[in-house]
This record gives C-alpha cells, structure tokens and sequence, in this order.
C-alpha cells in the first residue's frame, strides 16, 4: 500500500481525496496555487507545497513543477482528481518515467479516450452504440459541409479534443454551419491545441446518462448502475441523481454491460465513467468515456456503500477488487446537486467574499466543500463552491429532504445559484422524472442557456 | 465615455482598435472568468480612443478597459 499520495488538484476534491487517504493511513501531499493558501484542501493535507501563481498554467497544470514536487514530498503515487490535469496522458506518462504510481488508467488509453473522434472509432469497433456523425477529423468547412449533408440537420458540431462543453454547439442548417465552423475551430485550437473538429447527429431531447465502472489489473471489470445528469447549463451539469428515474432493471443491466464491454475493449484500469445519451425512445449512444473519478461520484457512493476513491487507490497498488457483480447492491435514492457562485438568472460568474456561510446538517445529508466561512472565491477557477448530497429510501423523499436542506443552505456575500437550484426540484416536471438536457430552457424562466 | 469591467477576471480578448467606431451594445472585448467568457460591450456609440488593458491582463470589477469619445 502507498504510504504517501499528492493530490495534483484543489477544492473539494482535494479535501474528498485527503479524507480516504487518512481513512486507508495513507499521508496526504497537497500543492496549491498563490490564490489557493487559505484553502481547505492545504490546511487538511499532512504537507502543503506552493506550485506557482494563481492562473492554472502557472500552477494546477504545470506538469514538470508538480512532478518535482511529488519527488520532493517522496510520495508514492498521485491522485489527480477530477478536470485539470486528470485527463493528461503525457502527466500520467511523465509520473510514471519518475516512479510514481498515476492513479488512473494508462496514458495510452487516456490518450486514446481524450479524442473523441478516436473514441468513437474505439467504440464503433467494440460494438458499442454511437451517435450517427463522422469517426475522421474534419479541418475544413467544405469537409463539413459535406459530412452534415449527408448526417442532416439539426446536428452537433464539436471540437474532438474538446470538454466541459466548449467547442460544442447546435447548428440547425448550412448557414449556421458556416457562421459557426471557423470561430468554434479557432476557439478549439486556443483552448486544446488542436483544431480537428466532428459532427454528430443530434439526438432531439436527449437524457445524460453514464455508468460508473470499476476495472481491476487483471481485466475484473464491474458496474455500479447509473447516475442520470441531464439537467445542465451551458454543457456543465447541476443536478445529478442516482438511480436514473427513466431506467428500469433491464436498461440497467443493458447499458451497465454495455459499460463493462466498452471499458474490457479498451483493457480500462482503474474507476472511469461511460458517458451516454438516451433518446426519448431508449436508444442509447455512447457520448465519451471519463477516464477519472467524476464530480458527481458521491450519489454513486450513497447508493452503493462503495468509497470509489479507496477503491481507485487499492487497484492502483495492484490489488485485485474484491467485488464482483452479484455484490453490488442498489439501496435507496441520492441526488447531488452542484453549489455555483454565480447569478441564478443570467448564470455568469460571481467571485467575491463569502461573509456568512450556514450549511444544514442531518443523516442524509453529505457536503464536499472547497470553501468555508470567511473564504475568497477567485475568478481563476471554475465556479462551483460545493456539493450537496443528499439521500433517501425513494426519489420522492429524497427530493423533499434535498429542497429542505436546500431552503437551510445560507450563503452571503456572493451570488449562488441556491434559488435555481430549488425552482428545478420544485417544478412539477422534475418530479415526474422527466429530466432532459434541455430542462432549464425549456420549464425555467431564464435567458437562454 | 470609459467601457468598465463589470466582473474581476484575466482580459481573454481586445476585439476592437484604436480609431474604431462602435454602437452601443457592440462587444468590445472578452473577459474570462471561472472559465467562463464575459462579453464586455460599449453603452453608447462612440470612437475608440484609448485602450487601456493587455490582452492576458488581470481586471477588477469597474477597471476601465478602454476610452471612447
């Protein structure tokens, strides 16, 4: 077993990762950023290193500076969260060439997973269901318009190296195609250096479903069921539950074998996540494999009694797992949502102070928090402040419990988006189970997300 | 007439030039923030007289970004 992790991230996951690491005896190896000195997930750790300035290049992505770290601190494996540098096949490479264990798959299946043209070759070739659009990286408009012909419109333009929603959008014919290639490209090859874009069909009010898988070194590949994550804005994710309200046992088993045979043709290690959309008929397509723990792991946790980061770090030690499918239970009903500091109406950020913050507590009640009384939210990182997770026998309670804890959670000083979290679990649509990605713009009164 | 910054975050984009006119409404630059892109657009029509931040810059909440007159 590792005696020593660092943690190449910040906010709550950091705190998340620092928790199992003392639970397992494991010593906890923070690095933070000029802006992050105050931070929860520094003051938690057993040692704290300072890797640079505020802006994430300077710091949270500085790949050679956190490897020298890690070497410093003598720690035995990093854990690299969620985001940031999670998804980097050549910091997972560079950890390795130092002799320390990279928590996550290979970085030639990361490699392999980051581009999403080459996902979907992947996949296609392994039998899994995709969206219909092209598998070949499209560097030209006239290549395009030739490709969305064929495919039809309305359709989805994305960048192939692209994530957290940038580089995507909806285009509903020719003309549209053309104002938007261009400017999308560009935007890709500023953001991920690289340009290649795709299309794909788009599938009309789809729901965002994805199965956590867990996969040992000897091939063991195992399903936790489900989570459902469909209401979003701006392609980031608000409120996820687990179990989906729109899956019944035979969809689960389906898709959760699906997950299983996706991740075995890849030989997937570690925890990783099978993205899907689900059409209003049930047919599914895969979306794209996260190769990392997730942000919204916690519901998965809830339902399973699992720790998926205890279990990310076992089989990084090369344990076998201990479970296989028949243990795997499905108790109860957990909804995370996602704390924003930002305006609950137009959605844009909210950095600032935050001058009073009162949480509720109870037994079904679960926080991850990069923040506290007295903190600072800077604007050189994402948004989120905080998770709260809550649990309950069906999804019926749960939500009641959810909107209680929701009305007790007090935040001064910075604007959240508390009061939308509660017109989304209060509307009656949402209660119905009928969640879909275009929720907020279709049922909430907001501008256009 | 001065275009603020109406949020704390890096100066991602200059969209305009010295010289240039704008409409009220018009984007004149792009500020990032919790990455996330904030449009900043002038109020009023005028010219661009003066630009006042870097691309890469780091603004507080009402940083004058440029001049118009």
């Amino acid at each position: 077993m590792f005696k020593k992790i660092l943690i190449a991230n910040r906010g709550e996951i950091a705190v998340r990762v620092i928790r199992s690491c003392h639970s397992m005896g494991i010593k906890a190896v923070a690095i933070y950023s000029e802006a992050d000195e105050n931070a929860p997930h520094v003051k938690m750790a057993d040692e704290a290193y300072l890797v640079g300035g505020p802006r994430v290049n300077e710091s949270y992505l500085n790949v050679d500076k956190i490897i020298e770290l890690a070497k410093e601190a003598k720690a035995d494996a990093i854990h690299p969260g969620y985001g940031l540098l999670s998804e980097n096949a050549n910091f997972a490479k560079e950890s390795k060439r130092n002799g320390i264990t990279f928590i996550g798959p290979t970085p030639e299946v990361m490699e392999k997973m980051g581009s999403k043209i080459e996902a979907r070759k992947t996949m296609e070739a392994a039998g899994v269901p995709i969206v219909p659009g092209n598998s070949t990286p499209l560097l030209h408009l006239e290549e395009a318009e030739i490709v969305a012909g064929q495919i039809g419109y309305p359709l989805m333009l994305k960048a192939s190296a692209g994530g957290g929603g940038i580089g995507m959008q909806i285009i509903h014919d020719l003309d549209e195609l053309r104002k938007a290639f261009s400017g999308n490209q560009k935007r890709a090859t500023d953001f991920f250096r690289d340009g290649a874009m795709f299309i794909e069909k788009l599938v009309q009010n789809p729901r965002h479903i994805e199965i956590q898988i867990l996969a040992d070194h000897e091939g063991n590949t195992i399903f936790l069921g489900e989570r459902e994550c469909s209401i979003q804005r701006r392609h980031q994710k608000v409120v996820e539950e687990a179990p989906s309200p729109f899956l019944d046992e035979q969809n689960r088993k389906e898709m959760g074998e699906t997950a299983v045979q996706a991740a075995k043709a890849i030989g997937y290690r570690n925890a990783g996540t099978v993205e899907f959309i689900m059409d209003e008929n049930k047919n599914y397509y895969f979306l794209e494999m996260n190769t990392r723990l997730q942000v919204e792991h916690p519901i998965t946790e809830e339902i399973t009694g699992l720790d998926l980061v205890e279990q990310q770090i076992k089989i990084a030690t090369g344990d076998a797992l201990t479970l296989d499918q028949t243990d795997i239970e499905l108790n109860g009903h957990a909804i995370e949502v996602r704390i924003y500091a930002e305006d609950p109406k137009t959605f844009f950020p909210s950095p600032g102070k935050i001058t009073k913050f009162n949480i509720p507590t109870g037994e079904h009640i679960r926080h991850e928090l990069a923040v506290e009384e007295e903190s600072t939210v800077t604007p050189f990182y994402d948004p989120m402040i905080g998770k709260l997770i809550v649990k309950g026998k069906d999804r019926e309670e749960t939500i009641g419990n959810l909107v209680l804890a929701l009305e007790d959670y007090e935040v001064e000083g910075i604007k959240t988006n508390i009061p939308v979290l509660l017109e989304i679990l209060t509307h009656f649509e949402f209660k119905r189970g009928n969640t879909t990605t275009n929720f907020i713009n279709d049922y909430l009164s907001h501008s256009k997300v | 007439m001065d275009v603020t910054s109406n949020m704390t975050g890096n100066v991602w984009k200059i969209v305009v030039s010295n010289g240039d006119k704008v409409t009220a409404g018009q984007e004149v630059a792009i500020l990032e923030s919790m990455k996330m892109e904030i449009p900043i657009s002038a109020e009023v029509y005028g010219e661009v007289e003066e630009i006042i931040v870097n691309e890469g810059d780091f603004v507080n909440d009402g940083d004058v970004i440029l001049k118009l007159k």
